[in-house]
């Protein structure tokens, strides 16, 4: 079970890594959304997998799950969803407004090797 | 009054001229007035007790672990200095209400200049250096904004850069030497390093320590060559002026030096270093003074010169010199606090400020021109005024002391500065006031009003007073250096007076006088060759300086930052996987101690249903629809995993969240093209999926690793399940560690769950009502629009299953302490419960149904959360204790009452506010784009008149 678990959570680490570096915002957050994923479960199962173990205290039971990855996690997601929609907003508002949606600062807009705007303004007057 | 009090209350009071200038102004001036005298009434009620030889203290414990720590302790240096920046202060928010204009920001400027005077108390009172240094640097940070007062002129805003730079850069020596001083003594206290003198010197470090420290004091205090910054800063408001450099800012490294006098001062180091200094700019500040014909140039200058002048004093290291240092700050904060008053009465009458153009102003300005004669004399040293007394005392000094082995080498260079220091006072006096009257002032002169003269007349009682009778002043003179000289050497036999006999002190004086008259008779020529003459100009030095080190940055980070997220990301990768490998390949391999589970049939179909999705999303990820479906069901396959692996609470909040985020998702399809287009060349995908399997098998291997070896050391788990039902009341762990054992954790994630929602529905805001309001207004969608947006069936059924969902939402939370539910997963399902109405009816439908906006909810939760915690300071305990208790009202069985269920009641709001926010934020900007507004949840009713058709 351990080598499925570790192999599933490569592949998503795998998938989530090509599609962060494509140029288009949508496919990168999809990529943000995949590591979310792998790390999540990356960060569960670090509490070692258990199958059928009580999560929850019962008279009786003398084996539980580790419940301090669960807790993490648990916030995990609920915060991955509001960074999601923070970012998802970001390209929105970009792609909205410059009528593109590539990641990468185009060639032509990266030329400023000079001092930024405020020494050039103002130092000289 | 208590001295934090005396500190706070500038502070406090900064909050409100900004309120009250919606009074008025003399409402705001009377507030800042107000504030200033109380600290000032305050200090005052200290003076018996400081002068009978009490020291008050106040101290307060911040953070005792690193010796930082809110102590302050009022001797009577800081006595003088509080009196003088509170004292003078009064005078100056006077002066300034009659100054600015109508057009200034009257509550802004006072504002600043009260968080300045507070920073200013509060270093002359700290007893710890490390609150020191805070002050210190809030001083440089509050005269910057005083400086660059005058916001829309281009000299204020440099100007004020200038100061930041140069003392900013000193304050980061000034840091450094603190901190070396506190390592060799071992205490941050400022009076146990006082005490640590043969310590402080024989230590190695004293040399790096003196040299950093003197940095800061001379940047601070506008030594040359750091003095260039000091007349930049000219160009803030002529109150602003007078305050800074006569008796607060620049005066602030004087008074460390004199702070610090009994531990630093009297190795040779010292006596040359801050001797020669302060002699050099001394003369040189006086020099350039002369030749300046704007008022406050000159004035600048002569500050200069003038604290070259204590520099040297206090430098010396002779009881005498501090004595006389001590009485040259009072002096000097007099004359020139007035003088500077009188350049802005001058540049107020005549609108200039220029001598050219000054001059026979004695007859119109009748009051001003006395004024400014009686500080003008003072500052020339001429006998019966103050500065007379302790120019011949500096004088006295510079007759013995020696300096690079040459007895006379001080004695000249002080006596040329006196010289020229006499010659720039007649200057002032003469080429504004006498002369003839002219006929092109820019505007008719006259005197002004008594808001302006009266606050220059009050300091010249001290002026003249002290000036023939110092007397007077010794018992305090001597007070301040006894706390300055700390012990460490005998107080001085000299007194102070007018008269001592005829010294070659007096001789040296009267060679000033004489020379001071003869040189301004000169000044037609002199200025000739002056102006012809090349010299290096600071600012250009210091311009250029700056902005080859912008540039050098500009290049060097432009370099490292092309813009290319792609490529940052890439090596971001590439480099944490090549450091695992690193560590992988030369570490030992740990083996694997725990046995393999069984390989189940579901673990296997799980397995390759995600490998399959996930394969699937890469092949085809232009296509983003399918994207989206493929996510969902990665997300789902991730759900039951986490419930097959024995995590129903995980298992639940992932399924919930995984609808949220497809709807988020699909509300930004919307918007974004349908298809990704194909232009990664062949070779960089392969590098790209180079770089991904690299990426995925370290991570795969990682897990292996972990999974297959057992925790190197006892899991603190067994702590929260030992406990979770003693100390928590409650069987559900996960929850129990959430609400309780980690319950600050959970208190900061909704904050920032919340903060990230306010920051879409922020984005969202300024998209709408920027450019791109009228893109959306305007814009085609790609593909063709479902012609019944609202159907019938989904309307019904949403409606019925609202409530059932609510109430699935109620038992999910109130179970969730004791069984897998609460706060975030009943919060999510409410959530989904009101985005079906909202998909199902419409938005405008929903939305004129839904009473409590969710910025609202959001902040509910937060307070709900955080008074719970508060709630558990009143039972004496640490913040979000929580308590429980079981009770029983007849009928009923035995239930539970929890602290923790209010906690989490307060994550649940704002998990519901924070979803609704985020998803409410996107479809506004649909609804923006063209979606005709429904008032009726289904658009066909044949009940209503008016059928209207959408798509």
């Amino acid at each position: 079970m351990e080598f499925l678990m570790s192999t599933a959570i490569g592949v998503l680490t795998a998938a989530g890594i090509y599609m962060v570096l494509r140029l288009r915002t949508f496919p990168v957050i999809i990529g943000t959304s995949l590591l979310s994923y792998a790390v999540n479960v990356f960060l569960f199962a670090s509490g070692r997998l258990a199958l059928n173990a009580a999560p929850v205290l019962r008279d009786g039971i003398e084996v539980y799950t580790d419940p301090i990855p669960q807790a993490l996690v648990l916030t995990a997601i609920v915060i991955s969803f509001g960074m999601t929609a923070v970012v998802v907003i970001m390209a929105l508002g970009s792609y909205l407004s410059a009528g593109e949606d590539l990641v990468d600062v185009p060639a032509r807009d990266a030329e400023i090797p000079t001092a930024p705007h405020a020494l050039r303004g103002e130092a000289v007057e | 009054m208590s001295l934090f009090l005396i500190v706070a209350l500038p502070f406090l009071g900064a909050l409100l001229p900004g309120l009250m200038i919606r009074a008025g102004r003399q409402v705001c001036f009377v507030t800042t007035f107000t504030v200033t005298a109380l600290a000032f009434i305050g200090l005052m009620t200290h003076l018996p007790g400081v002068w009978r030889g009490e020291v008050p203290t106040a101290r307060l414990d911040w953070l005792p672990g690193l010796g930082m720590n809110l102590d302050l302790f009022l001797d009577p240096l800081g006595l003088m200095f509080a009196g003088l920046i509170l004292g003078i202060g009064l005078l100056i928010i006077a002066y300034a209400r009659w100054y600015l204009s109508r057009d200034d920001n009257m509550g802004e400027f006072y504002s600043y200049l009260l968080l300045f005077q507070g920073a200013m108390v509060g270093i002359v009172l700290s007893d710890n250096v490390l609150i020191l240094l805070v002050f210190w640097e809030l001083t440089s940070l509050s005269s910057f904004l005083l400086i660059g007062f005058w916001k829309h002129l281009p000299e204020g805003r440099q100007g004020a850069r200038m100061a930041l730079t140069v003392t900013g850069m000193g304050g980061l020596a000034m840091i450094g030497g603190m901190l070396i001083l506190g390592q060799i003594v071992g205490s941050y206290d400022l009076t146990v390093i006082l005490q640590n003198r043969e310590l402080i010197q024989a230590s190695p470090l004293y040399l790096p320590a003196l040299l950093l420290i003197l940095t800061g004091c001379f940047t601070k205090s506008a030594q040359f060559p750091f003095h260039f910054w000091l007349p930049h800063a000219m160009s803030a408001p002529t109150p602003v002026s007078a305050y800074l450099h006569s008796a607060t800012m620049v005066k602030a490294g004087l008074f460390l030096m004199a702070r610090l006098w009994p531990v630093l001062s009297g190795t040779e180091v010292w006596v040359t270093l801050v001797c020669s200094v302060g002699l050099l700019t001394m003369v040189i500040g006086a020099f350039i003074a002369f030749f300046k014909d704007d008022l406050k140039a000159l004035l600048a200058f002569s500050t200069v010169s003038h604290l070259g002048l204590i520099c040297f004093l206090l430098g010396t290291g002779t009881t005498f010199g501090a004595m006389a240092a001590v009485f040259h700050i009072l002096n000097h904060a007099s004359f020139k606090a007035a003088l500077f008053m009188v350049a802005g009465i001058v540049d107020h009458g005549v609108h200039t400020r220029d001598m050219k153009k000054l001059g026979g102003l004695r007859h119109l300005m009748p009051l001003t021109f006395l004024i400014a004669t009686l500080a003008g004399l003072s500052m020339a040293g001429i006998p019966l005024f103050n500065g007379f007394v302790s120019k011949e005392m500096m004088l006295e000094e510079a007759l013995h002391t020696t300096l690079f082995n040459s007895p006379l080498l001080v004695t000249v260079v002080a006596t040329l500065g006196a010289l020229f220091s006499a010659a720039y006072s007649f200057r002032f006096i003469s080429h504004t006031f006498l002369g003839a009257e002219r006929h092109d002032y820019p505007a008719h002169p006259h005197d002004p009003e008594p808001g302006l003269w009266l606050p220059p007349a009050l300091l010249m009682i001290p002026v003249v007073g002290l000036g023939i009778a110092p007397f007077l002043a010794e018992p305090f003179v001597r007070l301040v250096t006894g706390a300055v000289v700390g012990g460490v050497a005998e107080m001085p036999e000299e007194h102070l007076a007018l008269w001592h006999g005829l010294t070659p002190a007096l001789a040296m004086s009267a060679i000033a006088v004489v020379g001071g008259l003869i040189w301004l008779a000169l000044f037609g020529p002199l200025a000739r060759v002056w102006h012809a003459m090349p010299r290096p100009e600071a600012k250009d030095i210091f311009d250029s300086l700056i902005k080859a080190l912008a540039n050098g940055a500009a290049r060097f980070s432009h370099r490292l930052h092309d813009g290319s997220f792609t490529r940052y990301a890439a090596i971001f990768v590439v480099t944490v996987v090549g450091l695992g490998a690193h560590a992988w390949f030369t570490g030992d391999a740990v083996a694997p101690t725990r046995a393999m589970l069984p390989i189940t049939p579901v673990g296997v179909a799980l397995w390759a249903m995600l490998i399959a999705a996930a394969g699937f999303l890469v092949l085809y990820h232009r296509n983003r629809l399918a994207v989206l479906i493929l996510m969902g069901i990665i997300g789902l396959i991730v759900s039951m995993s986490f419930n097959y692996f024995s995590a129903p609470d995980l298992a639940l909040t992932q399924i919930s969240v995984e609808v949220v985020t497809i709807i988020l998702l699909l509300l930004a399809l919307n918007f974004l093209p349908n298809r990704t287009p194909a232009e990664s060349t062949a070779g960089r995908r392969t590098r790209d999926a180079v770089i991904a399997i690299g990426g995925g098998v370290a991570v795969a291997a990682l897990t292996w690793t972990i999974l297959m070896g057992d925790f190197p050391m006892t899991s603190m788990s067994e702590y929260h399940l030992a406990n979770s039902y003693k100390g928590g009341g409650g069987d559900n762990v996960v929850n129990v560690i959430l609400v309780d054992f980690r319950g600050f954790d959970t208190f900061g994630e909704i904050i920032v769950l919340g903060i990230a929602a306010l920051v879409i529905y922020a984005l969202t805001e300024a998209l709408l009502n920027g450019e791109v309001r009228a893109k959306l207004l305007n814009r085609d969608f790609e593909e063709a629009r479902a012609g019944d947006a609202h159907p019938l069936m989904m309307v019904v059924l949403t409606r019925v299953m609202m409530p059932v969902v609510l109430m699935v939402g109620v038992y999910i939370f109130l179970r969730g302490h004791n069984e897998p539910g609460g706060g975030f997963v009943a919060g999510l399902i409410v959530a989904i419960a009101v985005v079906m109405q909202y998909m199902a009816s419409g938005f405008a439908w929903a939305d004129s149904r839904q009473r409590y906006p969710y910025h609202g909810i959001i902040g509910a939760g937060v307070l709900v959360a955080g008074l719970t915690g508060i709630g558990s300071w009143f039972a004496g305990e640490p913040f979000l204790t929580s308590a429980f208790g079981y009770f029983r009202i007849p009928p009923m069985n035995e239930f539970e009452l929890a602290t923790a269920a209010a906690f989490d009641l307060g994550v649940f709001l704002a998990v519901v506010g924070a979803v609704m926010l985020s998803l409410e934020s996107f479809s506004r900007l649909g609804r923006r784009a063209g979606t005709e507004t429904n008032e009726h949840a289904m658009d066909i009713d044949p009940s209503r008149p008016s059928v209207k058709q959408e798509g």
